[in-house]
């Protein structure tokens, strides 16, 4: 495994004729299989951010690529919202993301870490919003990426689903550890995931901290653990209170 | 409950056919006139034509030109229309010379290819295809600009490769706009390619029509008329039904 090294000179876009700096210049090292939180104000670029690592969004000056190697990094991407194939049934939308013969081993346990074995011959808008974006993480994981990124995939779903995909993306991650980028503006959300949190200000997009999270893997579920963290941020950096 | 309305539904519509042809013999009975046969003549008619083998021939060789000019533009309309819509300095370009060719008369192309390229079965087709080919690349152009830019982004970045994302992305959301260029094809194609034949072929529905007019023989010309229209409902009812039904399972 390797890990990612993000080096940012300059992404700016234009808007009717006057060019403007989204991105200011940005280093990021991610280890490998270490979990980043992005933790940034809405609009400040992050998403922009992700589709540069996928490749999607090549327009920028700089370098992203894996640490060891010179190929392109292999991508994994659970968007804000699911981008599923509506005409294919779950485990088909699961199955068209691999380069060779799906492994049907790894979609059936993918799916029941996912709790999501009972719906994998059904259409996704037969499912809630939940399931879908569970299907899509399962779909994220299943070509064993380089690189996870995730971007708000727990956003506009009530408090008690949000909980559960949660613990369940954690437990599966904890199974099977990736590298992560993971955008989120949810502080407890962050700091219940992540081994690193890194604060981002709005555009144009620059690093204000970079911060570990020095608790615990499996106390992770515990909330008051996960508060007295976030009121330890607020308290000793000053910056990060404007960032969310 | 909902069979009960279905048998309802198909009973409405058997009498309300019968209706049809009663209306029409009572009124050809009361005009009594050759330029305008019953049901029954007509029936008698297309009975002749089919046992002597005339009609047969005459209707495979209109669907032959119909399959072949159909195929042609549909293919090239799709290839086009997916380009205009994909890339917008292309269409920008082009698209006057879309909308010229949309414009032209049926009858004037016709006529231009039988004058340059005299009466010759690929004359016949060209014309067809000129005609047709305007008309599927605007709707899969429509099509082509509708694609959702989300599930191509994740094509991307899953690297999905161009044979996958045509089959699995792109293709399911062209589908209606090609179903509708196939049902609104073969509804201008059959109706253009009666005047190609009447104009310059020897053979086919078009010509058939053409003789009937100039021999008043109403009841062959309504006979193969009838034929005809249900051969392409035929089509319709075989054919295109059940692809939409396959391709729109997942809505349901």
């Amino acid at each position: 495994m390797s890990g990612i090294r993000i080096a940012i000179v300059d992404k700016s876009y234009s808007v009717e004729g006057v060019s403007r700096q989204a991105i200011a210049p940005l280093e990021l090292q991610i280890a490998a299989n270490e979990f980043v939180c992005l933790v940034g104000p809405s609009g400040c670029g992050k998403t922009t951010l992700l589709n540069m690592v996928a490749g999607l969004d090549k327009n920028f000056q700089g370098r992203i690529g894996m640490d060891d190697a010179q190929r392109q990094p292999h991508i994994g991407y659970v968007f804000q919202n699911p981008r599923l194939l509506p005409w294919h049934t779950v485990r088909r939308n699961i199955e068209l993301v691999f380069a060779g013969a799906p492994s049907a081993e790894l979609i059936d346990s993918l799916l029941a870490d996912m709790q999501l074995q009972d719906v994998q011959q059904a259409y996704p808008e037969r499912l809630s919003l939940g399931m879908q974006r569970r299907v899509s993480i399962i779909r994220a994981f299943a070509i064993n990426p380089d690189i996870l990124l995730m971007d708000e995939p727990f956003v506009s779903l009530d408090a008690p689903s949000a909980r559960q995909i949660r613990s369940l993306l954690y437990g599966l991650w904890l199974q099977r550890p990736h590298t992560v980028l993971f955008v989120t503006h949810d502080l407890r959300e962050a700091i219940a995931l992540a081994d690193r949190l890194i604060f981002l200000s709005a555009a144009p997009m620059r690093l204000v901290a970079d911060i570990p999270v020095d608790i615990a893997r499996e106390q992770r579920n515990d909330a008051t653990q996960i508060e007295a963290f976030r009121e330890y941020l607020l308290k000793s950096f000053s910056a990060i209170r404007q960032l969310i | 409950m909902t069979l009960s309305f279905a048998r309802h539904r198909h009973l409405a519509a058997a009498l309300s056919l019968l209706l049809l042809l009663g209306l029409w013999q009572c009124l050809a009975l009361s005009l009594h006139s050759n330029t305008l046969p019953g049901p029954l003549k007509v029936a008698g008619v297309f009975w002749q034509a089919l046992k002597s083998g005339e009609l047969p021939y005459h209707l495979g060789m209109t669907l032959l030109r119909l399959l072949l000019s159909f195929s042609i533009a549909m293919l090239l309309g799709c290839a086009i229309g997916v380009c205009l819509g994909r890339y917008p300095n292309i269409d920008a370009f082009f698209d006057n010379w879309v909308v010229i060719f949309l414009n032209i008369p049926a009858l004037v192309t016709i006529i231009l290819c039988y004058v340059w390229f005299g009466l010759e079965e690929w004359a016949a087709i060209l014309a067809v295809v000129i005609n047709k080919l305007p008309n599927v690349i605007i709707t899969i152009r429509e099509g082509a600009r509708r694609l959702d830019k989300d599930l191509l982004e994740m094509a991307q970045s899953y690297r999905l490769g161009a044979r996958k994302t045509f089959l699995h992305i792109i293709w399911p959301q062209l589908h209606p706009f090609v179903m509708a260029a196939t049902r609104s094809g073969l509804a201008l194609i059959w109706k253009i390619i009666l005047v190609v034949e009447l104009l310059g072929r020897s053979n086919g529905m078009g010509y058939q029509l053409h003789l009937f007019f100039q021999l008043f023989d109403v009841a062959s010309l309504l006979a193969y008329s009838f034929a005809f229209v249900a051969v392409i409902q035929l089509i319709e009812l075989l054919l295109l039904k059940p692809l939409d039904r396959k391709a729109l399972k997942w809505r349901r």
